[in-house]
């Protein structure tokens, strides 16, 4: 076996060191009933690398790849473009096959790119102090929840309809458990498009916290200053969360209009789709409220002999010093996904987010204005960055699959997110990065067309 | 001299340098390989960047008047700077490739790169998760086939894979033990966990709503049988038993302990973050328990990336089967489903909800796949044995110098427990291990578990050989032999690594936790 450096003779020289005949002396504790005797019989042998690719290979086919063909489907995850440096930088060993740094002394390149990141975070985000990163953004969003508890010492929230509907069932999962109270409502295709005014007139004062996505799931762009206010009249903090971090290139950021914990997927930038995971959940704050933050935190500090470096800290708040009494059950980060963000920010800089931004903007509304041509279709979404729903005549769901099944990728309809939901079955998000050429939107238009026609027809 | 002249200098010659010694520093402040790197907010700059983004015509702004006006504050670098920053950012790690990672129960092995190689296949790295279903078959038949792995080699009939991490995954497994207790009407609010146990068990309990209480260990390391009967009761949802256990053994008598909860109408959790002791060798669904997650990033190689991603899958009984967490895939002849919340309206399931926003970890899955693919069920066995064999090796080759409290009783599993007892006054665990920092080596866990003072817990993990073994105990017995000589040069240790000890209570009394440019901070002063 190609893993496993041990030869026999290596092993017969290790036993007698220890002092017993065989291999089975040392599994002496389990009982006998428990051990098998041989391998698992219902399983097949080792396989050598080629057999392995060959597989992979085949399993792999079976996929259609998102870069093989007009791609639009957001919904909580983009297709971007990651240079190749930085999957080039990820796979260096001495950050992929490191531990969490807890020895410092010798954890100092992960411990510096996590200071970078927390601080690229918080400037995106518009916070004072950022985490090392949670799970994804879904997570993250419970977590932050489960922290404006703990600071107002109240368990009701309300989550705004525009909310990501999966990190809106993440919350009422958790929420079941944990006795908090959550109010929650569906989108609508009609409604007015701020959904947050319907909001504003619903917060009281026994509310812990308000959760706004931004931009929603639908794609809108709100601005989120009136809410804050609300919120914090009513001693309720504002939580808002991000799922395309791109879109922080071109609006402001939710800190800066009054959010006092803002959370998100960080997947879109340098991470890759990877068919939901892993990602990595980004959690920022007001520094005020860093000591009920969830999840490690990296903090500068300076060595015995005065050099400036970097530690894990604060972490009286984490499971393994507080047990039961933890601010989270959190262990891990999502550190290399962290790394990727980093590096991919790094390369980027304030000059490329701002511009890879604005070139996002510019092709959705590009496709927007073309996909609104069409007879037929309305826009649903009001202001919006790189993502727009559209009303279509019919069930957008078996739209989709049509386009797919002529290997377009169209979109999420909001069938599939919002099952048996009255209304909203015409709706189609639409996503458009700087991936899609103009002969994806053309090839999209056109397919979609041909389909409304015939369902006239 | 002359003929120094002559060859100018090359090639080099060593000469008598005896009276001279080392510059104490240098201009730079780097020391040859050993380079310092500065913060990208230091290097770089708000108008550098390192991708070439394709020009677009303007379009009328639909940004609804929040274009961004103020600084984000980012900084940019070329790509070749990128580059360099982290390559000399990396050379300031540790790394399973580097060296010998010996630590207790983090299971830090070898991570294959075909593993790497899989993952990047872009029928993996490049689909969406919100695909239509038709488009992603060979990804859910892939989550399908890790599953049959996983469920077979526990013996268990079911598994959900979406949980994020191994806390995720413990989270789980309480959430269906919670709601198969409240689908039959018995609100129960206590976890016991036993002293031992790894922080993430009362914490994850915490989490999802329960009381925790701790059950004591026996002198012999293992869980107090009598003190947990005598706890059971009907306010008694289940139990959190680590198998093997945080101390490297085994617990023999888990079946009874499954059996004793079980007819106190409680449910057993199992932590498997030490499943790699065992696998291939015992099924944990023999022993009677109800749900155990597996770290994939533990015994199934995916890297730990300095700190994650990490996946948790959990596998489950028939009892907790039907609670299992959306969304999860079911095949029908040759059809792969993937059931979300829509399917489970139509089916009326009895899930207890949703974990994460999609199905899971899918780029540690095909590491996780191609890991025990390359193993097969003979391959794992060996896996497990090697493991045992290892750590036992070191054991009983430190034994004589160091505590080994449970040592006398018989072998361990996979990780060997050792005390600070016997070390001289004023010497501690952590001073062996900055030592071993010293050495070349990364510390075992140190201080943990909590139930032995001053414990080094060590892991040597099947993927050492016998010669770098040999090696690492040569230098562990060096730094105990220091400690217990009193040799005070250990207590300012590391003295070769990038930096000295750190002041970790400064970092907690005033956290720093961004940059902030030098202005700002002499303004605020």
């Amino acid at each position: 076996m190609r893993y496993l450096p041990l030869s026999d003779i290596d092993r017969g020289q290790m036993l007698s060191k220890i002092g017993v005949q065989s291999i089975d002396e040392l599994f002496v504790d389990v009982p006998q009933e428990a051990q098998l005797t041989g391998p698992i019989r219902e399983l097949p042998n080792h396989a050598s690398e080629m057999a392995v690719e060959r597989h992979f290979q085949a399993l792999a086919a079976k996929n259609t790849v998102a870069g093989q063909v007009p791609f639009f489907i957001g919904a909580g995850a983009y297709r971007h473009h990651v240079p190749a440096s930085v999957d080039h930088i990820i796979q260096r060993g001495e950050f992929l096959t490191a531990y969490t740094p807890y020895q410092p002394e010798i954890a100092q390149g992960t411990l510096q790119m996590l200071f970078e990141f927390q601080t690229q975070v918080a400037r995106l985000l518009g916070t004072d102090v950022a985490n090392a990163s949670m799970y994804d953004g879904s997570t993250a969003c419970w977590e932050a929840i489960s922290m404006a508890g703990r600071i107002t010492k109240k368990k009701k929230a309300i989550i705004s309809s525009g909310v990501h509907p999966h990190y809106v069932s993440v919350a009422n999962t958790m929420a079941r458990f944990t006795g908090d109270e959550l109010l929650t409502s569906l989108p609508s295709l009609d409604a007015p498009l701020n959904p947050e005014q319907e909001l504003i007139n619903q917060i009281d004062d026994d509310m812990s916290c308000v959760i706004v996505q931004y931009p929603d799931i639908l794609g809108n762009i709100n601005d989120l200053s009136a809410i804050a206010n609300k919120a914090h009249d009513h001693k309720a903090l504002l939580i808002a969360v991000v799922t395309e971090p791109v879109a922080l290139g071109a609006i402001k950021s939710p800190g800066d209009m009054g959010a006092d914990i803002v959370v998100g997927e960080g997947q879109s930038i340098g991470v890759g789709l990877q068919f939901g995971g892993p990602y990595v959940g980004l959690f920022g704050c007001k520094a005020k409220y860093v000591r009920q933050m969830p999840g490690r935190l990296c903090g500068e500090t300076v060595d015995a002999s005065g050099k400036r470096g970097f530690v894990l800290t604060l972490s009286t708040r984490e499971q393994h010093i507080r047990r039961d009494k933890a601010t989270s059950n959190i262990c891990t980060n999502s550190g290399l996904c962290a790394l990727a963000f980093s590096a991919h920010m790094t390369l980027l800089g304030e000059k490329g987010l701002r511009n890879l931004a604005m070139v996002n903007h510019a092709k959705a509304v590009k496709a927007a204005d073309r996909l609104c041509a069409i007879e037929g279709v309305e826009m649903a979404s009001g202001h919006f960055f790189n993502e727009f729903t559209l009303k279509l005549p019919r069930d957008a769901r078996a739209i989709v699959q049509e386009l797919a099944d002529q290997n377009i990728l169209a979109g999420v309809s909001l069938g599939r997110l919002y099952p048996k939901s009255e209304g909203l079955d015409n709706g189609l998000i639409i996503a458009v990065t700087e991936t899609v050429q103009d002969e994806d939107i053309e090839a999209l238009a056109a397919a979609l067309e041909a389909s409304l026609m015939g369902g006239l027809a | 001299m002359k003929e120094r002249d002559l060859n100018q200098g090359r090639p080099s010659r060593i000469f008598d340098t005896a009276n001279d010694s080392a510059p104490a520093a240098t201009f730079s402040g780097n020391k040859a390989l050993m380079l310092d790197e500065p913060l990208i907010f230091e290097l770089g700059s708000s108008e550098t960047c390192g991708v070439d983004i394709d020009a677009m015509e303007p379009v009328k702004s639909r940004l609804g008047g929040l274009e961004r006006s103020q600084v984000i504050g980012l900084a940019g670098l070329s790509e070749s700077e990128t580059v360099r920053h982290y390559t000399r950012l990396s050379r300031q790690n540790y790394a399973i490739d580097l060296g010998l990672f010996p630590l207790g129960s983090c299971t830090m092995k070898h991570n294959p790169r075909l593993n790497e190689k899989m993952a990047r296949i872009a029928g993996f790295s490049d689909i969406h998760p919100m695909q239509p279903i038709s488009t992603v078959q060979g990804a859910l038949e892939l989550i399908d086939e890790l599953a049959h792995w996983l469920k077979t080699l526990t013996g268990m009939p079911a598994v959900a894979m979406s949980p994020k991490a191994g806390a995720h995954g413990e989270l789980c497994g309480i959430l269906a033990i919670r709601a198969a207790l409240e689908a039959r009407g018995d609100a129960r609010e206590v976890i016991l966990v036993p002293e031992s146990a790894h922080g993430t068990n009362p914490a994850t309990a915490a989490f999802a709503g329960y009381r925790v209480e701790e059950i004591p260990a026996t002198q012999g390391g293992r869980v107090d049988i009598d003190a947990l009967a005598e706890r059971l009761g009907p306010d008694v949802a289940g139990v959190m038993i680590t198998n093997p256990n945080t101390c490297g053994l085994f617990e023999p008598d888990m079946r009874k302990i499954s059996d004793l909860v079980h007819a106190a109408g409680g449910l057993v959790y199992c932590d498997g973050a030490n499943f790699n002791a065992i696998v291939g060798r015992v099924r944990p669904g023999d022993l009677g328990i109800d749900a155990m997650h597996i770290n994939l990033h533990k015994t199934f190689s995916t890297p730990h990336g300095g700190g994650g991603p990490g996946s948790g899958p959990v596998v489950l009984s028939e009892a907790l089967a039907p609670y299992a967490p959306l969304p999860y895939v079911t095949q029908t002849d040759d059809f792969f489903q993937l059931v979300e919340e829509e399917q489970s309206l139509l089916s009326d399931s009895d899930t207890f909800g949703r974990m994460t926003a999609f199905h899971g970890q899918m780029g540690m899955f095909t590491r996780a796949l191609s890991y025990i693919m390359s193993h097969g069920a003979d391959g794992l066995k060996q896996v497990s044995e090697d493991a045992v064999l290892n750590a036992n090796y070191i054991l009983r080759s430190m034994d004589d110098l160091l505590d080994a409290p449970f040592g006398h009783s018989g072998p361990c599993m996979h990780e060997a427990l050792f005390s600070d007892k016997g070390l001289a006054d004023g010497f501690s665990t952590i001073d062996v291990s900055k030592g071993l920092i010293d050495e070349g080596y990364h510390p075992m866990t140190m201080y943990f578990p909590l139930v032995v003072h001053g414990a080094m817990l060590v892991e040597p993990t099947e993927t050492e050989s016998k010669d770098a073994l040999d090696n690492f105990i040569g230098s562990f017995r060096t730094v105990v032999t220091k400690a217990k000589d009193g040799d005070k040069s250990l207590l300012s240790a590391p003295h070769f690594a990038p930096r000295a000890r750190l002041d970790e209570t400064a970092a907690a009394r005033k956290p720093i936790l961004v940059w902030n440019e030098p202005e700002a901070t002499e303004a605020a002063e």
